[in-house]
């Protein structure tokens, strides 16, 4: 009865979200009061109908029926509870209802947080709203419904993906999408300004909070996603530069650029259209990290559904959704003129290259994962775009961003006296400049270069971001939330840039064969190899290696790297083991049996990694913490009666 | 300086960085970009001499040789058709295995030798890497498993 009452409420869902995009839409266009009332019951409606279809599925996991084709091929009776839970969201028909309820989710806080916005205008946010889970419930409905019976019903499932028992993957997907669809929000507000034809300051301090909102959310699930590759894959790194972390990566450059834009539409009134073009591009990214994992034309360790009709759904949507909001941006933005000018050395204008070189990253990352599609479509060859594309490419521009942070966050608005800000500037420049070397040549031993100028750029912009605020703490100036999360986040920037660069330049790795009882030196740290135990899991058995770390005959660690097999899909799976240590992290993945007694193993040593993920997390509750700003919350509409085209004037 | 003339320079100067950026990209794309052959097209003599490109493949039955106790590993990529011997040193990955398919990363040594720096195999036991099966297809019709 479940499924069926699941799919039922999908269906109604369908209609639901058809009725909501209708009234908020046609509602202010003929300016019908009662139409745009009518928007709130429909997505109140919507919502819980979604909820209730997310709760059937979650259930028909937890009770583990296998009538149900979707949790027959992920979920086993040996499953424990909570990767039962988590196997809901483990496949591609079930990631979809969950991007769907999160939709529902932030479209009903949208709902609750526009009391205080003019009606025409919530009832349009939500409307497109309604337009984007319409979307995608037909999508589910049509191609990837997850409540399919399979008759004969199976006596046992096939498991969920062995990869994905882990919790920080559990977690992944619901933070990563709570990212992308939160962009949607952004992106609803975009569509409503257009269709307003106007766009003030106001509604700038209306749409940051959602869009910081999203981005923390992203930044997190990103984050999650590279601990998970870190520990899981027994390759030992952070980010691969693989397409479906490219696909979450482009929102998130994108993203950032527009939180930065949008601080400036809110200040000064400036860059609308591009705000607006920001906007949209945001989405519409988020849209097609969507279709490049779940329609297998992109294929890596995380697209396990390949099936063209879904691709080919997912790209009209699309086009339709992407080449709809184009069209109305070329139409509409000429009228959102921008009135005021600035100076060279204003905020402005570093805002302006921060802007252009977020964005210049994002089209090289873009260029390099869509490159291989393109290249195979016209039939130039097979080719793969790695990690020595990225690297460089994507320094290039990002790299003079640190610098011009770290000096425009003094720069004032509107006038370009920089030279009377200069002494914090230089004298933070100087010092990061002296703790670069002393790091450098004093504590790692060498290696400048690249390492040197990144190094001194990451702690310039630390102790950069600290001036402003320890001077309003010395003066007994108010610190908003918003300065406090924009410092927070800049200084975890800057800590993401030194960790990053530490562990680029200083990482020790070697792939050793040992015997029992053998010991070798890596990074000055001694391994010794100790055998190797069974172990034995709920639905997995394996070994594990046990090797003992010291440095100068002082015992440091005991690690037990895991290989384990799982018995339903009989895949091996590695269990790194992992020695956190404040400096750095020293890492041990078991490889396989040699023969002779001897077993390989991946031994490295990586100076800061857990800073990159702790920096990515502080970036994250930096957002956060400027989006729980009093002035977005305040802010009203001008009492002024707006003037454009379709105005609901009865309203 | 008039404004008008300031900001004639930013546009310029923004244009400009945009310039050298994309060319700088188009020069690392071109330098960087690794291309996949499969055994038929390097027994054709496609495959680049002394650069580095993707070999993709099955793993042929009973090739797998390993001198004992050391990560020096040898094994035979093939199509079905052609086949290619692989020299390795390193960790392989969980899911190699023979039978199966796999992408090394690495030369073709002028003795036909594929010296592979990175061995590829992906983490689903039905997993077959796209280029491989399609190229299996290609080759063999009947005998391409179903990925």
């Amino acid at each position: 009865m479940l499924p069926e009452l699941g799919h039922f409420a999908l269906v109604l869902a369908l209609l639901l979200a058809a009725l909501q995009a209708f009234f908020g839409l046609a509602g202010p266009a003929i300016g019908r009061g009662r139409w745009m009332a009518a928007v709130i019951p429909a997505t109140a409606g919507q919502a819980v109908m979604v909820v209730t279809a997310f709760a059937c599925l979650v259930a028909s996991f937890v009770g583990l029926d296998f009538s149900v084709a979707y949790v027959a091929q992920n979920a086993n009776s040996a499953l424990p509870l909570i990767y039962r839970i988590a196997a809901v969201w483990g496949a591609h028909e079930g990631s979809l209802l969950l991007w769907i309820l999160l939709l529902a989710m932030w479209t009903v806080a949208v709902a609750f947080g526009a009391t205080r916005l003019p009606q025409h205008f919530s009832a349009r946010v939500l409307g497109v709203l309604g337009i984007v889970s319409f979307g995608f419930l037909l999508f589910t409905l049509a191609t990837s419904n997850p409540f399919l019976r399979l008759i004969p019903a199976a006596a046992d499932g096939r498991d969920l993906n062995p990869l994905l028992q882990d919790p920080a993957l559990a977690m992944h997907p619901p933070l990563l999408y709570a990212g992308y669809v939160g962009f949607a929000v952004a992106f609803a507000f975009a569509i409503a300004a257009m269709l307003e034809g106007k766009l003030d300051q106001t509604w700038a301090r209306w749409t940051r909070p959602w869009t910081l909102a999203a981005w923390a959310f992203l930044t997190v699930g990103i984050a999650l996603g590279s601990w998970w590759a870190y520990y899981e894959l027994g390759w030992g790194g952070y980010w691969f530069w693989d397409p479906v972390e490219n696909a979450s990566f482009m929102p998130w450059l994108i993203g950032t650029a527009l939180i930065h834009s949008l601080a400036v539409t809110d200040k000064r009134g400036l860059f609308k259209s591009w705000t607006l073009l920001l906007s949209i591009i945001a989405f519409s990214l988020s849209l097609l990290g969507t279709f490049l994992v779940r329609s297998g034309v992109l294929v890596s360790v995380h697209s396990f559904a390949a099936d063209p009709a879904r691709g080919v759904f997912i790209l009209a949507f699309l086009v339709i959704m992407v080449g709809g909001a184009l069209a109305l941006y070329a139409w509409r933005a000429p009228l959102l003129k921008s009135a005021a000018g600035f100076e060279f050395t204003s905020r402005e204008s570093f805002l302006l290259f921060n802007n252009i070189l977020l964005v210049i990253a994002a089209t090289t990352v873009f260029g390099g994962t869509l490159a291989p599609l393109i290249s195979d479509t016209l039939g130039l060859g097979t080719l793969s775009v790695g990690t020595q594309y990225f690297n460089p490419t994507f320094l290039l521009p990002m790299l003079p961003m640190i610098a011009l942070a770290a000096v425009g966050m003094h720069a004032n608005w509107k006038r370009g006296r920089l030279a009377e800000r200069s002494r914090p500037v230089v004298v933070t420049g100087l010092i990061a400049l002296a703790i670069a070397l002393a790091l450098v040549f004093g504590y790692y031993g060498g290696r400048p270069g690249l390492a040197l100028v990144s190094l001194a750029l990451g702690a310039w912009l630390v102790l950069s971001s600290l001036v402003d605020p320890i001077d309003r703490l010395r003066r007994g100036l108010s610190m908003p939330r918003a300065i406090v999360g924009m410092t927070l986040a800049h200084i975890a920037l800057g800590v993401f840039v030194i960790s990053v660069t530490a562990v680029e330049t200083y990482t020790t790795e070697r792939d050793v064969a040992l015997a029992r009882g053998e010991s070798i030196e890596v990074g000055g740290y001694d391994f010794r190899f100790d055998g190797i135990d069974d172990v034995h899991g709920p639905n997995y058995d394996g070994v594990h290696g046990i090797v003992q770390v010291s440095r100068e005959g002082r015992p440091i660690a005991t690690l037990h790297p895991e290989k384990r097999r799982y018995f339903v899909q009989q895949s091996v799976m590695t269990e790194a083991g992992i020695e956190s240590q404040a400096g750095r992290d020293l890492f041990v993945a078991l490889g396989e049996d040699l023969g002779a007694g001897r077993w390989s193993l991946r031994i490295q040593v990586r100076p800061l990694i857990n800073y990159v993920w702790l920096a990515a997390l502080l970036m994250a509750l930096g957002g956060c913490i400027a989006a729980s700003d009093r002035r977005y919350r305040t802010a009203r509409a001008p009492a002024t009666v707006p003037v454009g085209a379709g105005q609901g004037s009865t309203a | 300086m008039t404004p008008r003339r300031r900001r004639l320079f930013l546009v310029l100067g923004i244009l400009a960085g945009v310039a050298i950026a994309g060319v700088l990209t188009l020069q690392a794309f071109r330098e960087n970009v690794m291309f996949f052959f499969d055994p038929s097209q390097i027994a054709k003599g496609e495959a680049p001499a002394g650069e580095r490109f993707r070999l993709g493949g099955m793993v042929e039955e009973g090739s797998v040789v390993r001198s004992p106790g050391s990560l020096q590993v040898q094994f035979v990529v093939t199509d079905f058709e052609q086949s290619v011997p692989v020299h390795y040193t390193g960790v392989l990955p969980d899911l190699f295995r023979e039978g199966q398919g796999v992408i090394a990363h690495g030369r073709l040594g002028a003795d036909g030798v594929f010296t592979a720096d990175e061995v590829l195999a992906k983490h689903d036991e039905n997993y077959m890497p796209p280029e491989v099966q399609r190229s299996l297809k290609a080759v063999h019709p009947q005998g391409a498993p179903e990925g």
